[in-house]
């Protein structure tokens, strides 16, 4: 029962939201009020799932239901790949009427074959929708049959739309890697530096990014999870001797349940700017030293640590003086509420707010910190309307969020960067911080703002 | 006569089709004030807004009624009602259109129903506070075809809640335009039609609402498009005329309940649909046609004739919705180029009449691997999403349609018209001719390897 799938996710000790909650709150699930039709915003469970599973390169991701569920969302992220291409491509039943009322599992079983037969990959995903849990459809049972028959994992993901927020559907993608991946597999060979890095999805090349760095650091990343990850990869993640849980409202369950089964220890971090990856670096060399790897790491992380940090500061100098005083409106979610906050902190600039929707309490804890226990900086979900005064009236130099509220700012005609998924620019880790420092100084000496806000012909008064 | 073959297969590689309820959004959003409401998960609306918001890079207001599971299996009508009571009290739209979704088709709700009763509650409960927002249904199931069904659904929602018999108006046109039309393209047909010193009424219209103005103010619902105004008075016209056959159902209705002549187009790309538009026009205005239609009827026989050397006998894989379909394969083969496939979203009516060697419903994948087995192509022209097959053909894509994803004003690309039809015979010349420059300027067979003749050149190490 899918019911029985979803009280452990809603019972998750691991979330901080979860353990403010009351017994009976936590029966009720991850939706106490439920979105508000006609005013809500945001993907449903399915998106949620996706997004976290996809990025496994190497697989056939293939989506059971009506074309909406795929028609108009593949490969709409910007997850990189290393290597395969085969998540990229939309693979869908695209469900008819026909088969609403026949039952689509024969359909499925034969997509599922097609595309073994088409691309030969080394596992299948097969997500669940709405319209075919609606109507019965056994995805379970079709793809344990199809596991048998094809002699490789068919794995079933069953998170239709309707349970719920893309929250739930990170958890849920997560409870699916649990039970269906993690631990199937074996890695040719371990070392006691062995890391996993849980709901990092490699958004434009994040992950290649902090890469090098952990190389530096004698670090060995055994399992990405997901992002640029091979199949094996995340199967093999049971053999990690720590892990790092990166956005931690999506994937907290992964980490604490791989420290329950396996004895893996994990810890809730960030790799947004350079204070964050710092602390990153320090706890894994402490976790790993724990776990048993020679105690020299704790210092050679420190050395690379120092360097970097040293690195950082001297290529930042030439966007010092730009950067310096300027006024941000931060509106984004989960841990970049914080996270960002203290990046930009770093690069001199004033975050005049911040949003913490999605955010833990401890996220909402250290943003309020940064922002010296101003909570009249702490926003929820700004009215759009509202959020365009802000900006026309010059409150901000700058907006970054997602795509979602980009039009508020460029039509007020004020300077906009995208920090969420749909960016062009990997800002992870100590690279990324320099790459950050780049993008808002171009945008905001960028010289379209003085012409578009210029005066038209007929406006400026002196005209003959 | 090319019968439409559909392929045999479960699953679908690389979708052309989008979802049938964006269609239907996008056309209420070529209505002034106009907001389009998803009956389904949140997930639903999610996924449209995000494409569209890609392809246009504009805002993009659309609501969801977000049912979750209990709502999914009693019924979402609560839902429904909530989220009306909220987006009429708070958004004002001038036009709230419903768009079922799979979800709520499934469960087979019976919406037409649901709304009259929850319209009679709210108009009872809300009194003044209703205002003048126009409840229309859009139903355009997930299951049958894609965004231009969708969008056809929506007009003729529309026309079914507002159009009334109006008395005639003399030299006024009442244009239903379809999905295939660009912002540029309907910037286009009004110019054509003023030019004939008529008036019109488009309906939806896209050139008001996402052409990518910066507005003022900031609004929750579409800023532009059809006037609300304007949608009482669509049977106030002398004539009606609708571009694209999925217009049919809209026309029909409008011409029943007004009892106006209805012309449909089913494509304004090529020359002879160009003629057929400039005959109506001369009709409807009694006027001869002007200068300027005259010029640029003359300046697109003389780009026919300059695109036909690099364009004739090249073969054209074309992917798109039926009646986009229509007019790319109409400019493609006007210029002398053979289509070898065409893939297109659904079956369409007439579609068994185009000049193509194979059409198939189908997807984007059938696009790559039909037209390989046919021996590969010179062209590609599709959506953003072919760019795929176009690389693995080895051709160059001109991008049409929907999505484009990878390109900046796309919606102001002009493929209709005298002047469009110009532009598109240009641009398959051009993207050809460069793709031969590129790859076809070479001996047919590699030449032996040059050796320098003279003896004190230096001669590289290895």
């Amino acid at each position: 029962m899918l019911s029985d799938r979803l009280a452990p996710v809603f019972d998750e000790p691991g979330c901080a939201t979860n353990r403010a909650k009351t017994d009976a709150q936590k029966k009720a699930g991850c939706k106490p009020k439920g979105p508000a039709p006609g005013a809500a915003a945001g993907g449903c469970a399915f998106d949620g799932a996706k997004i976290s599973l996809q990025p496994i390169v190497d697989a056939a991701h293939i989506v059971h239901g009506p074309i909406a569920c795929e028609g108009n969302n593949w490969d709409n992220r910007h997850s990189a790949s290393s290597g395969s291409d085969l998540y990229r491509r939309g693979l869908t039943t695209d469900l008819t009427e026909l088969d609403v009322i026949q039952g689509g599992e024969k359909k499925l079983w034969k997509a599922i074959r097609q595309a073994i037969e088409k691309f030969d990959p080394p596992a299948v995903f097969v997500y669940q929708t709405c319209v075919p849990a609606l109507t019965g459809d056994d995805i379970r049972a079709v793809c344990a049959a199809a596991t048998e028959r094809h002699g490789r994992p068919v794995i079933p993901v069953e998170v239709p739309g309707f349970v719920g927020s893309k929250n739930l559907g990170n958890r849920l993608a997560g409870e699916t890697l649990l039970e269906h991946v993690i631990g199937t597999r074996e890695p040719e060979t371990t070392t006691p530096t062995d890391i996993a890095l849980i709901a990092e999805f490699n958004i434009v090349g994040d992950l290649w990014q902090v890469m090098p760095v952990f190389e530096k650091a004698g670090m060995r990343v055994l399992s990405p999870i997901t992002g640029d990850a091979r199949y094996h990869q995340v199967a093999q993640a049971h053999r990690a001797r720590a892990s790092m849980v990166v956005c931690s409202q999506a994937m907290v369950n992964v980490g604490r349940k791989m420290q329950e089964r396996w004895g893996i220890p994990y810890f809730e971090g960030s790799f947004n700017g350079v204070r964050a990856t710092s602390e990153a670096l320090r706890t894994f060399s402490r976790l790993l030293v724990e776990q048993g790897a020679a105690p020299d790491l704790i210092d050679r992380t420190e050395a690379v640590i120092a360097a970097e940090e040293a690195e950082v500061r001297r290529r930042f100098e030439p966007y010092r003086e730009i950067l310096a005083g300027k006024r941000v409106l931060l509106y984004t979610g989960g841990n970049k509420s914080w996270a960002m906050v203290s990046t930009l902190q770093d690069m001199g600039m004033e975050v005049i707010g911040t949003s913490v929707r999605k955010a833990t309490d401890h996220g909402k804890d250290r943003a309020r910190d940064l922002l010296d226990g101003a909570d009249q900086k702490l926003f929820g979900a700004i009215p759009n309307a509202e959020m365009f005064r802000m900006l026309k009236d010059g409150e901000a130099d700058i907006m970054l969020s997602g795509g979602r509220s980009q039009f508020v700012a460029l039509n007020a005609r004020r300077p906009w960067l995208d920090t969420n998924q749909e960016r062009h620019h990997a800002y992870a880790g100590y690279a990324g911080f320099l790459v950050l420092a780049e993008r808002i100084a171009l945008t905001l000496t960028a010289p379209i703002w003085d012409q578009v806000n210029g005066p038209a012909p007929w406006d400026a008064g002196d005209t003959p | 006569m090319t019968q439409p073959e559909t392929r045999k297969k479960a699953l679908t590689i690389d979708p052309l089709k989008v979802s049938p309820p964006l269609g239907a959004s996008l056309a209420l959003l070529g209505v002034e004030r106009g907001m389009p409401l998803l009956h389904g998960s949140q997930g639903c609306t999610a996924f449209a807004l995000v494409l569209l918001v890609r392809h246009f890079r504009e805002a993009i207001p659309l609501q969801t009624t977000a049912l979750g599971e209990i709502e999914t299996i009693l019924g979402g009508t609560d839902n429904l009602e909530a989220a009306i009571r909220t987006l009429v009290t708070k958004s004002k739209p001038a036009v709230l259109g419903v768009c079922p979704t799979g979800l709520t088709d499934t469960r087979s709700e019976d919406m037409a129903a649901d709304l009259r009763g929850i319209a009679d509650r709210l108009h009872a409960d809300l009194g003044e506070a209703w205002g003048e927002t126009l409840l229309v249904h859009a139903p355009a199931p997930d299951f049958i075809g894609g965004l231009q069904e969708g969008w056809g659904a929506a007009v003729r929602g529309i026309v079914e809640a507002a159009a009334r018999p109006r008395p005639r108006r003399a030299g006024h046109l009442t244009v239903l335009a379809g999905a295939h039309l660009t912002v540029g393209d309907l910037d286009a047909l009004r110019d054509t039609i003023e030019a004939f010193g008529l008036t019109c009424t488009l309906l939806p219209d896209l050139s008001g609402s996402l052409d990518g103005h910066v507005p003022e103010t900031w609004s929750p619902v579409s800023l532009g498009g059809t006037p609300r105004a304007a949608l009482d008075d669509l049977g106030a016209a002398s004539a009606i005329l609708a571009i694209g056959e999925h217009m049919r159902p809209a026309a029909d209705l409008l011409a029943e309940r007004c009892g106006l002549p209805v012309t449909l187009l089913d494509t304004l790309t090529g020359l002879r649909a160009c003629d057929r538009l400039t005959t109506v026009l001369t009709e409807v205005s009694g006027r001869s046609a002007p200068t300027a239609v005259r010029r640029d009827r003359s300046r697109l026989l003389d780009a026919l004739i300059d695109s036909h050397f690099a364009a004739v006998g090249q073969r054209v894989a074309i992917a798109a919705e039926p009646d986009l379909l229509r007019g790319m394969v109409t400019i493609a083969t006007d210029l002398g180029c053979r289509v070898p496939v065409a893939v297109t979203s659904t079956r369409a009516p007439g579609l068994e009449a185009l000049p193509v060697d194979r059409l198939i419903v189908g997807d984007l994948d059938d696009l790559e691997t039909a037209t390989l087995e046919a021996g590969g192509c010179d062209l590609v022209i599709g959506p953003s999403p072919a760019i795929r097959a176009a690389k693995a053909l080895h051709a160059p894509l001109i991008r049409v349609g929907f999505p484009q994803v990878d390109r900046v004003g796309s919606q102001h690309d002009c493929f209709t018209g005298y002047r469009g039809t110009r532009q598109v015979a240009f641009a398959i010349a051009n993207a050809i001719a460069e793709s031969h420059a590129e790859h076809h300027l070479r001996p047919p067979h590699p030449s032996p390897v040059e050796v320098p003749h003279d003896s004190d050149a230096p001669v590289a190490a290895g």
